[in-house]
């Protein structure tokens, strides 16, 4: 009797162990293996495996990290302005950033999505959205720029985006805050959400070709909040999946309201049908106001255009576009496995991972194994649709992706670990702790048809102790995972930029022979370009004052300029003539209240300037360029209005003319 | 092992570039010269790159003249004058003399190769300070530019 109180407690005391140990992590000491180092190190000099592409967050931008050394490879500004290198700043660049509200100079970057073929990454391109105010851009992975940047109208909180379909047709932009559409009157009450608030879907096309995107149609959609999204694969290449939580409709206080119902919804969309109904001429044409921006490799400029009109259709006026599914607690992620055939919804607050089967979704449409409807649209019987459940796989699960073997990887933000479970039987096969509480994860190719099983990387929400203090702020973490075996083994930490959500990678090879290396100086077609130094100039136009200027190892020609007067804007374009690989000057005057330029060899980058005050005002080069860099430079002399100082410019007059006017007013 | 030479000569040149009054440096790069010009398989008067023979003709061909006259505008004049009166790197008056063909051609093509390993361009280097920048002629451009280099000195 003793005895078995005593095996009971036992018992219980182990189970109690085990469950603390499921949601504490182990310390760092004994998670890492003792090959890590070797599995990670990256001789100097030596290529990493795979470009990681990994979202800012907060940043606006997006970073690029080589695996499995972990190391920064750049930062491509998108959606903030950069002045390290005038992103934003620079006349070229600053109508990437407008907007229907003008100007933005930041915004949050959430989610990645590399262009596919056929299921396949083929390394063109790289979608991102922007969370704040609705936007998609599209990143050209030759030259690693903002190629592009269009915005999203009768949306806000763009977060179920920028997901692509598998021969890169189309990108969705879900919108998480359903808001009245941009054509009624927005100024109603708030708790007037039910009648007055819409979700918005839209459908981005982008072109075959150019990858030029625009806005191929919108969904209706009623008010809840879209969350995250990805297209089916092979046989369910025709459809859309999109989780949605707040279906309480809930205006206030989203973390109690809008987490009353035991089950939300996955949305699935069949969007090839959509097309078609487009097609047919379907849809209400809508008045509304967005910005198209588009960046022009040869003239080194971004143009903005603010487009009018969308094609909407409101879902429950197309039967058979859109079906709800019951999902548990709240859905986040939403991802679909290589085959096509499997759904897993992530509700954040349950202890359980649905998986659903494509055909079962198929089948219940075909027998209308309905459980009844939600404003208007046919809601899926649960069981009808449901492949089986991964039981206790641990708490609040978030993202999965694939390996190539047929496993899932789910991130548990809760319990703060990694689960892999076999995708066909659902059994948990591995767990690992992760420091701490990751959002999202990452495989090589791990939400594509052709899937990796080497490396998984957790981007950890907290980061604590696992890097020396800075303050109270820290770098997130990432962690990378060697999961070629049976067990995952955590083989490196290292910080990152922003805050990381979702992220892509890619063996090297696709894109590094692509990458370009200098822009051919002939092919320049920017308007203020000076092919060499004979075309440099200093022309007036009124108030303006155009420099024509150019920057090769090591100096600025022109270097002296006079005659710039008070109330005048300058314009400094610069153009880099050198024609060989990693040799940008940079470009900064005293007193701009703007950033520098960094231009590239072959590129023409302009610096606005409005004098502030009379004087002498130094310029130069801002990236050590050669070993006379600290000579490359120059002066500016600005005179009073009204003043007769006439435009004047060289390079190398040293002294002055005999009579000239330079000390005369 | 070639890559390995390669890189000390990048060194030591780097460090004389930093290191003017600096002995050592200087000493090693003599080194590196002598045996780069020691070695026999180099041809000093040729340099290293694709161009082995360039036909040439007695008289000028103003249309290349010309060609050459609008890659020297664009890629070249920045740098270089067409007196003797030394800018960033040295004028050009009397280089088609000085030099080769195929070691014009070569330097301006293949220019990095050539400042590491080539004895006259390393001797220049230490003159002019600033590595030449590789400009990415194309064949045509260098031939051009060499015959704009020969009109220049005077052949008509």
């Amino acid at each position: 009797m003793k005895k078995m109180k005593l095996n009971v407690m036992a018992i219980m005391v182990l189970a109690l162990m085990m469950s603390t140990q499921a949601c504490k992590p182990k310390n760092a000491g004994n998670a890492v293996s003792a090959d890590a180092a070797e599995k990670t190190f990256v001789a100097p000099g030596k290529y990493d495996e795979y470009y990681n592409f990994v979202s800012g967050g907060f940043s606006g931008q997006l970073s690029v990290y080589g695996l499995p050394s972990g190391r920064l490879l750049k930062v491509v500004p998108i959606f903030s302005v950069n002045p390290e290198n005038g992103y934003g700043y620079s006349e070229e660049t600053k109508p990437m950033l407008n907007t229907s509200h003008g100007f933005i100079p930041w915004d949050d970057q959430h989610h990645l999505d590399l262009s596919q073929t056929n299921g396949e990454i083929d390394g063109r391109w790289i979608f991102a959205n922007a969370n704040n105010t609705p936007r998609v851009a599209r990143v050209d992975l030759a030259t690693f720029h903002t190629a592009e940047i269009i915005e999203l109208p009768n949306s806000a909180g763009n977060h179920s985006s920028p997901f692509i379909t598998e021969n890169t047709e189309y990108i969705v932009a879900g919108t998480r805050f359903s808001v009245p559409p941009d054509d009624k009157n927005g100024d109603v009450p708030i708790n007037t959400y039910k009648e007055n608030f819409k979700g918005t879907i839209s459908f981005i096309s982008v072109d075959k070709n150019s990858g030029n995107m625009d806005i191929a149609f919108q969904l209706q959609c009623p008010g809840v909040n879209f969350d995250l999204s990805h297209a089916g694969k092979g046989k369910s290449s025709g459809w859309f999946f999109f989780s949605c939580y707040n279906t309480e409709q809930a205006n206030t206080l989203l973390e109690v309201n809008a987490s009353k119902r035991d089950k939300d919804f996955i949305m699935a969309v069949n969007w090839k049908k959509a097309a078609e109904l487009i097609k047919a001429g379907k849809g209400r044409k809508q008045a509304v106001k967005y910005a198209s921006n588009r960046y022009d490799e040869k003239t080194h400029t971004a143009t903005s255009t603010i487009k009018t009109e969308v094609t909407v259709m409101d879902v429950k006026d197309f039967p058979e576009l859109v079906y709800f599914i019951p999902c548990p607690k709240s859905p986040h992620g939403c991802d679909v496995d290589p085959s096509g055939e499997y759904i897993v919804g992530s509700g954040k607050l349950a202890a359980l991972i649905p998986v659903f089967s494509f055909d079962k979704i198929q089948k219940a449409i075909a027998d209308k194994a309905f459980e009844g409807d939600y404003e208007g649209i046919p809601v899926i019987k649960y069981e009808a649709a449901l492949y089986g459940e991964v039981k206790k796989p641990g708490l609040g699960p978030l993202h999965t992706e694939f390996d190539d073997k047929g496993n899932g990887y789910t991130t548990m933000f809760v319990s703060s670990e990694v689960v892999k479970w076999n995708v066909k039987d659902l059994k948990v096969l591995d767990r690992v702790p992760t420091y701490y509480s990751p959002g999202h994860l990452m495989i090589p190719g791990g939400d594509s048809r052709k899937p990796t099983g080497k490396y998984l990387v957790a981007y950890n929400k907290i980061t604590k102790d696992r890097f020396l203090p800075t303050g109270p702020e820290l770098a997130q973490s990432a962690q990378l995972f060697d999961i070629s075996g049976d067990k995952m083994q955590l083989i490196l930490d290292y910080p990152t930029i922003g805050e990381p959500h979702y992220a892509q990678a890619v063996a090297a090879s696709v894109i590094k022979e692509k990458s370009v290396k200098f822009f051919k100086i002939e092919d320049n077609l920017n308007p203020y370009v000076s092919k060499g130094e004979a075309t440099t100039k200093v022309v007036r136009e009124g108030n303006k004052v155009h420099v024509y200027m150019t920057a090769i190892r090591s100096h600025l020609t022109p270097d002296n300029i006079e005659g710039i007067k008070m109330g005048d804007e300058v314009y400094f374009h610069v153009t880099n003539i050198e024609q060989d690989w990693d040799v940008p000057h940079g470009f900064a005057v005293k007193g701009a209240a703007n950033a520098e330029l960094l231009i590239m060899p072959g590129e023409t980058a302009t610096l606005k300037w409005t004098p502030d005050r009379v004087g002498i005002f130094p310029f130069y080069c801002t990236d050590f360029c050669s070993a006379l860099h600290q000579e490359m430079s120059g002066y500016a002399r600005v005179s009073p209005a009204g003043s007769n100082v006439p435009i004047n410019f060289s390079t190398g007059t040293n002294l002055p003319k005999p009579d000239s006017s330079h000390s005369k007013k | 092992m070639k890559r390995v030479i390669t890189a000390a000569i990048m060194v030591a040149f780097l460090y004389a570039c930093g290191n003017q009054n600096g002995t050592p440096a200087s000493a090693s790069v003599a080194e590196e010269k002598k045996e780069a010009s020691a070695n026999p398989s180099y041809d000093p008067n040729r340099g290293e790159g694709k161009f082995k023979a360039v036909e040439v003709s007695g008289k000028l061909d103003a249309a290349m003249a010309e060609n050459g006259n609008k890659v020297y505008s664009v890629k070249c004049s920045s740098c270089h004058k067409t007196t003797d009166e030394k800018l960033v790197g040295p004028g050009w008056k009397g280089v088609s003399a000085r030099r080769t063909a195929p070691w014009i051609m070569n330097f301006i093509t293949n220019t990095d190769e050539m400042i590491t390993k080539d004895p006259k361009a390393q001797a220049m280097l230490e003159i002019c300070l600033v590595r030449m920048p590789n400009q990415n002629l194309s064949d045509i451009d260098a031939r051009n530019l060499y015959e704009f280099m020969r009109k220049n000195d005077g052949v008509k």
